[in-house]
């Protein structure tokens, strides 16, 4: 399981509200603070911790939840920075955000 | 002329970029109608190239390389562009120079493929394409402290305003030079997250320095997406925007079709006038104008259908709908065990299951890829569309279902609605058992797809696009369609009939005794032997199928009048054959040029086979329960 997380700002702050994007709501804006891929769709953890990365979810980028879908609220459309991926809520359960007020 | 001008060779430049960036179009300024499409060999990637001269007279070869996000291949699109980067392919010389395309508008990820590029040591030139709409939303970009902070000469461009390629075909000039000189050695690796992660990191220091963006999205993708991506409403719209569809295949067609038909209708009376119908030359007569004008004929019918579902897919995949239809599907399909990106693939089968099974190379996993390729064919192609017109106009009563409020709906319409229902149920039917059945316990890939701002369709890129379309069609319709035609005719006119002889010529013929050959294993489904001399060519395309009933039961010009040929169907047949020759058609063994590019995709003889197979087991088994049910039932 590969961890990163934004050390700094996680020490001097009491700890903020992480939470994971893929149990949020549309409407939520974030900021992500880091990933913590596990294995999903038969995909290793690095696998799919690059994929998210190179979609730009990366730590200190701004996220809001757009759309959901109509059964279970899945798949999730999120707005990173300037552009908008769809992804499903059990993949974006990999990515921990800080709320945004 | 000058000699040194002359030994200097083209100059070759690469396009690369993100998805949605735009390159394409960008391809088309460039080139305009130089380019061809071809293959690149052993997959069905498709590789376009064109021509294009400088300002200053340097020819180019420019290659428009698949959308991706990073060198790290992981679809058979994506490996293409990493072995042309890396001058690695061997169909492609190594480029001269790369162009990374980025939409201005959506820099962050193009950015960091652009230094991702940068590391494998060839020339870059980055374009900041769709330059024009990024200034219009307010974005400042600094170019020249961009060039800097990258390493990389900037230019901007417009793909789709004349003159909006001026700076990139300045740049180009300046870069003639690259065709001498000698090629790097590069030093790219695939990324590890770590990696990724810092040329991210990069990318987005290098955006905060030189960007300055309004904080707000495009307006007019906000409010559209509020409705098209609604859970309820946007999933009603889908279904609105399909029905166009479907409407507008069957309904616009009609008049072009009639245009064609009645061309080939007078080409094939203006030849037949001129060669006698008697002796040696009767027989020339009967090839060229039963065998070659009204089998092409027969085919070229449905190009105005194919096209104006072509025309659909590529309108709606220029506006960005695509990518939202892809993300309304998702779990729908995921209940099949689909992927949401077979939707794409699966919509295009509606035309053609060959276009549709080259569309599934978008998606990144071989098993969803595959499971996609396998159901595809059992979508409702237009190649059917003859057959079932033929049959269900002969046997199906055009009267309304009901009376009153139900008088709108006609019988036929609803049949044929019904066998597109079927098609599709089979299809997620199928693609469900071969989950649990071939690959139990692996879970679908994740679904991550970027959703592009809309923006209205270019009609110079839609028509290119559906012109390329066409010609692939009609170079299907030149070779293996009209060469199954002249086998047909063939094998239905030769031997000649004796003299004097009191039988129907075609009991003389070799396809007679082929249809007796394999009648008795088409009784228990109730073909007799004419359907079962249809069905061999109908493998090879299945529209053939009603030119050979034709050319069996002997009607002249056959597929020039269908409502003839229907008439004396519906006095050979019983209901209980019509019905159950519509059920065979539902799933029937896909046409040899969907099988090959099963092969040429799956990289796999035994995938094709078992796709043939399987489906052959379904019309059986369809056709039969149909067959013995509706003889039950009292329609024998």
């Amino acid at each position: 399981m590969s961890i990163t997380f934004d050390a700094a700002i996680a020490d001097i702050r009491p700890a903020p509200a992480i939470c994971a994007l893929g149990s949020a709501r549309p409407g939520f804006r974030g900021r992500i603070r880091g990933l913590r891929a596990f294995e999903s769709g038969g995909l290793p953890a690095e696998e799919i911790e690059r994929r998210l990365l190179e979609l730009g979810f990366v730590e200190g980028a701004q996220v809001e939840i757009l759309h959901q879908g109509l059964f279970g609220g899945d798949p999730i459309a999120v707005r990173v920075d300037a552009a908008t991926i769809a992804l499903r809520r059990r993949e974006a359960a990999a990515i921990l955000v800080e709320p945004l007020e | 002329m000058n000699i040194l001008a002359q030994a200097q060779r083209d100059l070759r430049v690469a396009l690369v970029g993100n998805p949605n960036c735009g390159k394409t179009a960008l391809f088309n300024a460039l080139t305009g109608s130089r380019q061809h499409v071809a293959n690149y060999p052993g997959v069905t990637v498709e590789r376009k190239e064109g021509g294009l001269t400088t300002p200053a007279g340097r020819r180019v070869l420019l290659l428009d390389l698949p959308g991706t996000y990073s060198l790290r291949a992981r679809s058979p699109d994506e490996v293409v562009t990493r072995d042309v980067v890396l001058g690695t392919q061997d169909a492609v010389p190594p480029p001269d120079l790369l162009i990374c395309v980025a939409d201005a508008t959506n820099l962050r990820l193009g950015l960091r493929l652009a230094l991702e590029l940068k590391q494998t040591g060839r020339p870059i030139l980055l374009a900041l394409n769709m330059f024009d709409i990024a200034r219009h939303r307010g974005l400042e970009i600094d170019t020249d402290r961009l060039a800097a902070e990258l390493g990389l000469p900037v230019v901007t461009a417009v793909a789709v305003r004349r003159g909006g390629t001026a700076a990139l075909l300045e740049a180009l000039d300046r870069r003639g030079d690259l065709a001498e000189a000698p090629l790097a050695t590069t030093t790219w690796t695939p990324p590890d997250a770590t990696g990724i992660r810092r040329l991210q990191q990069e990318a987005d220091r290098i955006l905060q320095a030189t960007v300055r963006a309004p904080d707000r999205r495009d307006a007019v993708t906000r409010r559209l997406d509020a409705v098209l991506l609604h859970p309820v409403a946007g999933l009603a719209i889908l279904l609105a925007v399909l029905f166009l569809m479907f409407q507008a295949v069957f309904a616009w067609a009609q008049p072009a079709m009639d245009v064609i038909d009645g061309g080939f209708q007078a080409l094939g009376v203006l030849v037949g006038g001129l060669l006698p119908a008697e002796g040696a030359l009767g027989l020339l007569r009967s090839f060229v104008q039963d065998g070659l004008i009204a089998g092409v004929g027969s085919v070229l019918v449905f190009l105005p259908q194919i096209l104006i579902l072509f025309l659909f897919i590529l309108l709606l995949e220029d506006f960005g709908y695509m990518a939202r239809a892809a993300f309304l599907m998702d779990r729908i399909m995921g209940g099949a065990g689909l992927h949401g990106r077979a939707f794409i693939p699966l919509l295009s089968s509606f035309a053609c299951a060959i276009p549709g099974i080259m569309a599934t190379r978008v998606i990144d996993s071989r098993r969803d890829r595959l499971a996609t390729i396998l159901v595809a064919p059992l979508m409702t192609c237009s190649a059917r569309i003859p057959v079932y017109t033929l049959i269900i106009g002969a046997f199906i009563p055009d009267r309304p279902v009901g009376t009153g409020a139900w008088g709108w709906i006609g019988l036929q319409g609803l049949v044929m609605f019904g066998l597109y229902a079927a098609g599709i149920a089979s299809a997620l039917i199928m693609s469900f058992v071969f989950k649990r059945l071939l690959w139990r316990g692996t879970p679908s890939e994740p679904f991550m797809l970027e959703l592009p701002d809309y923006k209205l369709p270019r009609w110079r890129n839609v028509l290119l696009a559906l012109w390329q379309r066409a010609q692939a069609f009609l170079r299907r319709a030149g070779t293996i369609i009209l060469s199954m035609m002249v086998v047909i005719w063939f094998l239905s006119s030769v031997p000649r009939p004796p003299e004097g002889a009191d039988r129907p010529d075609i009991e003389y013929s070799l396809a007679y005794g082929i249809g007796h050959l394999v009648e008795p294993v088409l009784r228990p489904i109730g073909f007799n032997w004419q359907i079962g001399v249809a069905l061999i060519p109908g493998m090879a395309a299945r529209e053939v199928a009603v030119a050979s009933l034709g050319t069996v039961y002997a009607v002249q010009d056959a597929e020039e009048d269908a409502a003839q040929l229907g008439q004396a169907l519906a006095g050979k047949w019983s209901l209980a054959t019509a019905l159950a020759f519509l059920a065979w058609y539902i799933f029937a063994p896909q046409c040899v040029a969907t099988l090959s590019v099963i092969r040429r995709e799956t990289g796999s003889r035994g995938w094709m086979w078992f796709s043939f197979g399987y489906m052959l087991a379904l019309a059986y088994a369809a056709a039969f329960i149909t067959f013995q049910t509706a003889r039950a039932l009292g329609a024998g």
